[in-house]
């Protein structure tokens, strides 16, 4: 390998572990991102330009890959800068799928070539199975999250019929690599990977597909490295393996924010496999009008924002931060309370409320600010419902209990703004709503609290 | 044993994946929840790596082995499309954080 090429793929290589170290501290995150993606460009043009091998129609070849990078580029470039941040979460599923299926298409390509060397079969296969099962689990879970596919779909004895697939998949793999069967089997083996990616997400609910995200990333990985173990490519190689590692600490850690062990969110079904009777529900449900809610906010000394992903859907990031100036220029003290998976993914509220320019040090994490309930007048629960869910610390028949929560009945008055009475993502119902401290204000987050802000300036 | 041998040919290799796993680990262990979105797209880009392996298929393939052309063609489209849009998106929420620090 010609020296300049592995100097580059040092560069790259180095470039992802300071790129990944800068990521995870806010002050650092933007560079890490930059740094990161100058080692893949320098990469990626080394491979080009340096790898030889490229035999006599290099020139076409050359034609060929510039227009799949310009293709590629022009498209990811416009998506990436056109998306909502609000549908961030699809985006980066999408994106993770199209990284599988890359992987899955250079296994099916280099299978042929390699007939009669059983290891480098092995790595091609192993890297084009977990590709394919990246790209379609992606693909169901992008469907999910943009509410194409809403509900879970279950068929009967779902956890046998995927585990038998799974199985049966491995078995093929182990029997066409032994025996090196000729390439249509890659293709048969490419096809039933494709089926079991997507009866693996099948069956997951939408709350959980930032976990099964963060998994299918740690696969993509780990599809990459295969493609590195094969080519002897370090930079692929590191980058794979250390998103692969990193990958599944982040789904860990994403699964401990929600209190689940990961054999749940995967075999366990959400909102549906939950054991024993639900508790009835006792009381009723009382209306607030928006002026009484104004009043009520404009006397507190102590108001906290909950918002949720229904804040995100109804584009009310920026009239919130209204909401919020006007509330403080009355002398009300006004924080956020952010529960760790509120909206799609963790920390996909910090970034939507920083859009709107809501000032960082308002928005509180769960841990600090559940202390400060008790003494706070007023919460506004704004498109959040699971987050705020009693149940989950006192009915054990809930399908979200032990998740930790934000513990909003503390405080002396709750209005909840939602849409209708429909039940939360998990899909289940929340005695919140009929606490006797508790007020509904229904409508349109948008809506509504563009009214109450106008309410509130006119007193 | 045939896997023996083919470590012991590639044992920098394992070397390389044995401490990778290790930094990757160590590197997200003590991250903020705040910084859990963004990460993850981050890490999403950087596995675009696999359009390396893309580019490198092109060149060693038969430009008159139409089917491999267009595959490895499409491979490099969706490799590029997981870099490019990773870091283009991954970017765009950091802007975020960052234009509240001015303040």
């Amino acid at each position: 390998m010609n020296t300049l090429l592995i100097l580059s793929y040092l560069i790259g290589s180095v470039t992802f572990v300071v790129g990944l170290k800068m990521l995870s501290h806010p002050d650092t995150a933007r560079k890490g991102n930059l740094v990161a993606a100058f080692g893949m460009l320098v990469s990626i043009l080394a491979t080009i330009f340096l790898y030889g091998h490229h035999g006599e129609d290099y020139s076409t070849k050359l034609i060929w890959i510039f227009g799949g990078i310009a293709v590629g580029t022009i498209a990811g470039w416009i998506t990436a800068k056109r998306v909502e941040m609000t549908k961030m979460p699809e985006l980066v599923c999408l994106f993770n799928g199209m990284g599988g299926a890359c992987a899955a298409l250079i296994g099916l390509m280099e299978y042929g070539a390699n007939l009669g060397n059983t290891m480098s079969l092995a790595t091609i296969v192993a890297g084009m199975i977990i590709g394919s099962i990246s790209f379609s689990g992606s693909i169901v879970a992008f469907l999910k999250l943009n509410g194409t596919m809403n509900k879970p779909i279950r068929l009967p004895y779902y956890n046998i019929i995927n585990s038998i697939v799974m199985l049966g998949l491995a078995a093929m793999s182990v029997w066409v690599v032994m025996t090196g069967q000729p390439e249509s089997m890659a293709y048969a083996l490419f096809g039933v990977a494709v089926i079991y990616g997507l009866l693996f997400v099948f069956p997951i609910g939408g709350a959980d597909m930032p976990v099964v995200i963060s998994l299918l990333n740690s696969f993509t990985g780990l599809a990459a490295a295969f493609g590195g173990f094969l080519y002897d490519n370090q930079v692929m190689l590191t980058g794979g393996i250390l998103v692969g590692s990193a990958g599944t600490i982040l789904t860990l850690a994403m699964c401990k924010a929600m209190n689940r062990p990961l054999s749940n969110v995967i075999f366990g079904a959400f909102g549906g496999g939950a054991s024993g009777p639900a508790q009835d529900i006792e009381g009723s449900i009382k209306d607030i009008s928006i002026y009484d809610t104004a009043v009520l906010c404009n006397y507190a000394n102590k108001v906290t924002i909950v918002p949720g992903y229904g804040l995100a859907v109804a584009q009310a990031q920026h009239i919130i931060h209204e909401l919020e100036k006007t509330l403080e220029a009355n002398g009300v003290e006004v924080k956020y309370a952010i529960h760790p998976v509120a909206g799609r993914m963790p920390g996909h509220m910090n970034v939507l409320l920083a859009e709107s320019n809501v000032a960082y040090e308002k928005l509180v994490e769960m841990d600090d600010i559940n202390p400060e309930f008790p003494n706070t007048d007023v919460v506004i629960v704004v498109g959040a419902n699971d987050v705020v869910n009693p149940a989950a610390k006192n009915d054990p028949a809930s399908p979200i209990f032990g998740m930790p929560i934000l513990d909003v009945e503390q405080a002396k008055h709750i209005i909840v703004n939602k849409r209708s009475m429909n039940a939360g993502y998990a899909g289940i119902d929340n005695h919140l709503f009929y606490n006797p401290k508790t007020s509904m204000l229904f409508g349109d987050a948008k809506d509504v609290l563009t009214k109450l802000v106008a309410e509130l300036k006119a007193m | 044993m045939e896997i023996f041998s083919f470590l012991a040919e590639h044992i920098e290799m394992v070397y390389i994946v044995i401490l990778s796993i290790f930094v990757g680990v160590e590197l997200i262990e003590k991250v903020p929840a705040v910084l859990h979105t963004p990460l993850m797209s981050g890490a999403n880009a950087i596995h675009g790596v696999v359009i390396v392996g893309a580019i490198i298929v092109m060149l060693h393939i038969d430009v008159n082995n139409t089917l491999g052309m267009i595959l490895g063609f499409l491979a490099v489209i969706l490799g590029t499309l997981n870099v490019v849009g990773g870091f283009v998106v991954t970017d765009r929420m950091l802007e975020m954080f960052g234009k509240k620090k001015k303040k």
